[in-house]
């Protein structure tokens, strides 16, 4: 109080510094967006800038007619965050309940056994040939579900946690004297009381599928099977594919395909879901970020 | 397992009925270790095609061992750039990342509305959920030569010449290093700020009663308590030092091959090498290298961690 007007101060100097920080987080998304809402002309005349001359919903509407291979892409990248974080959830939590009773035995056998997959990896190589001629994963949907993604040590080792610390042991106790069975418990106790850490590893683990594109560089190859991230990487790779797309689905209709915003828009309609629930769930966010640097 | 409980006969009975309850949960566990071990351990064993002619018809364990070949091979060429680049790069992102992440944290932990605080949070961890695929189209944006906002709303009204970004290596070290912290400095200033949320209030408030300056309060409390904190999350980059993030080094710069003096990192390498043809014996050989440099930083760092605090070592 003695100080006010030094405080004043103080916080008029760092309110400053953070609002230029917060200009640089979020500058970048903005200059993508308006890119993907500049017409054509104005990108090709001015680049891409915070304020094009001219707006233009002509990338969207584009998308919209002749989007068939982003829809594809779309769907493949809701599938996999799908299917991929309902197994990752369930195969972890299993785990990780298995893991939380104290008296299991062998329990520090299994635990180790998990958790040297964090400290030791086998590298590319020796993945990529057994995923590819073993398991013969190229060019199938599993190859964006399964590799890597499906189930981590972490994962289990944050669901443990979270169960031992907070269901007390002696409610497991009394549960079996009432003749309860360790399955019955997990159903009844364990998952309804795990629901928060569920929705933060699931959080995670979704958004690592949703923005996951190295199991689509390694293992796909066939177009049909693109994931969002997938064709945004092909893309930069192969800008002409677009344009063969689109002469292919309107040949004759002498349109103009407005290529550079169209690229945006893809990009900004692959991460429009994850701002559209960052508002949500920012909190669980910050608390998995938060978890991942705890010890496991 | 079972069989080995069932020999001692007295004690096996009650230990065999003790056993059958636990079935289930190991039941529960099989999905995950099997995983666990598809996807992890056998590729563990796969690391040996480091030291053989890998023949894609004779898999990895059938194919001839070649000793060292593939070693002198990378060892010769390769080697020395990109071990430089990844450990250069990533001992310019960790001190830098604990510079701004305790900076951040300082500044957000001080502002006194609570909205704004929220606000400065929630801007400062977004980066870290987009995909570095997007990331290089935004840096597309600013960086395309012919439409690139730097070359059209920057330069060209200054007058000055558009730069050929991605052909000019000398710029890249300090755009990847930009991205980087842009990206990721939202999670280092999250633990910080947890760090200087849980020091005792008392001791600014006798700083203040002491007359000390925000400066000293900073110098002498604030940093002084995130210290174990820095350490472990010090010791932890140190164990990753030998690791690169594969998307930033090779989507950000476009998989230029010009700028590869001051972009190609062991992982970008190792990619590179496996899709062109004949290169998977350096391929396998650098793959190698980094897991067993890696294991041998982590067990090394959380040995250091151990010594100087043991509630903070992994294990």
């Amino acid at each position: 109080m003695i100080h006010s007007k030094a405080n004043r101060r103080y916080q008029f100097i760092i309110n400053t510094i953070m609002l230029l920080v917060t200009v640089i987080m979020i500058a970048p998304l903005v200059l993508l967006f308006m890119s993907s809402v500049s017409s054509e002309a104005s990108l090709l005349n001015n680049g891409y800038s915070f304020w094009p001359e001219e707006f233009s919903l002509s990338a969207y509407q584009y998308i919209l007619a002749n989007g068939q291979t982003i829809f594809r892409a779309y769907g493949v990248t809701i599938l996999v965050t799908i299917v991929g974080t309902s197994i990752n959830l369930l195969l972890c939590s299993m785990a990780a309940y298995a893991l939380s009773i104290r008296k299991l035995p062998f329990r520090n056998v299994i635990s180790f056994f998990i958790f040297f997959t964090m400290l030791f990896n086998g590298g590319l190589v020796p993945s990529y040939l057994m995923w590819t001629s073993t398991f013969h994963i190229k060019n199938t949907i599993w190859a964006l579900i399964i590799p890597n993604f499906l189930c981590g040590a972490m994962n289990i080792i944050l669901i443990r946690t979270y169960f031992m610390t907070s269901i007390p042991e002696a409610l497991y106790e009394a549960a079996k004297i009432d003749g309860a069975s360790y399955l019955y418990i997990f159903r009844r106790i364990a998952v309804p009381m795990g629901v928060p850490i569920f929705v933060t590893v699931g959080l995670f683990s979704g958004l690592g599928y949703w923005n996951d594109w190295t199991n689509g560089l390694y293992y796909i190859n066939d177009a049909k099977l693109y994931s969002i991230q997938t064709l945004l990487n092909k893309m930069i790779q192969d800008i002409q594919a677009l344009q063969a797309n689109a002469t292919a689905a309107s040949s004759g209709a002498a349109m103009q395909i407005p290529t550079v915003s169209v690229r945006m828009a893809i990009a900004f309609v692959a991460l429009a879901p994850i701002l559209a629930i960052y508002p949500f769930l920012q909190k669980y966010f910050a608390e998995g970020i938060a978890m991942g640097a705890v010890k496991g | 397992m079972v069989t080995g409980l069932k020999k001692n006969k007295k004690k096996d009975k009650l230990t065999w009925v003790q056993f059958k309850q636990y079935i289930p949960l190991y039941l529960m566990l099989l999905p995950a270790l099997i995983y666990l071990f598809i996807n992890n351990y056998i590729p563990m064993t796969g690391i040996v095609v480091a030291f053989k002619k890998y023949s894609k018809k004779k898999g990895i364990y059938g194919s001839k061992w070649n000793g060292f070949e593939n070693f002198e091979y990378l060892f010769k060429n390769d080697a020395g750039l990109i071990v430089r680049n990844t450990l250069l790069y990533n001992i310019v992102f960790i001190v830098l990342g604990m510079v701004v992440g305790v900076t951040l944290a300082i500044l957000i932990t001080d502002v006194l509305s609570k909205r704004l605080k929220k606000l400065y949070q929630s801007a400062i961890m977004l980066p870290f959920l987009i995909s570095i695929v997007i990331v290089s189209y935004i840096v597309f944006a600013f960086l395309s030569v012919e439409n690139g906002m730097f070359n059209n709303s920057i330069l060209k009204p200054l007058g000055l010449s558009p730069v050929q970004w991605y052909a000019e290596p000398k710029y890249w070290p300090f755009i990847l290093t930009f991205v980087n912290i842009w990206k990721g400095c939202g999670y280092g200033t999250l633990i910080y700020i947890a760090g200087i949320v849980g020091i005792d209030p008392s001791f600014y408030e006798a700083a203040k009663l002491d007359g000390a300056t925000k400066w000293q309060q900073i110098t002498k409390i604030t940093i002084p308590s995130l210290v174990p904190a820095l350490i472990t999350m010090t010791m932890l980059s140190l164990g990753r030092i030998f690791a690169s993030d594969f998307g930033l080094f090779y989507q950000v710069p476009q998989n230029s091959g010009a700028l590869f003096s001051v972009t190609q990192t062991i992982d970008t390498y190792v990619y590179r090498a496996l899709i062109s043809s004949g290169g998977i014996g350096r391929s396998a050989a650098a793959g190698f290298f980094q897991s067993v440099v890696g294991f041998a930083l982590v067990m090394g760092a959380n040995a250091l961690v151990r010594r100087i605090s043991r509630d903070n070592a992994m294990f």
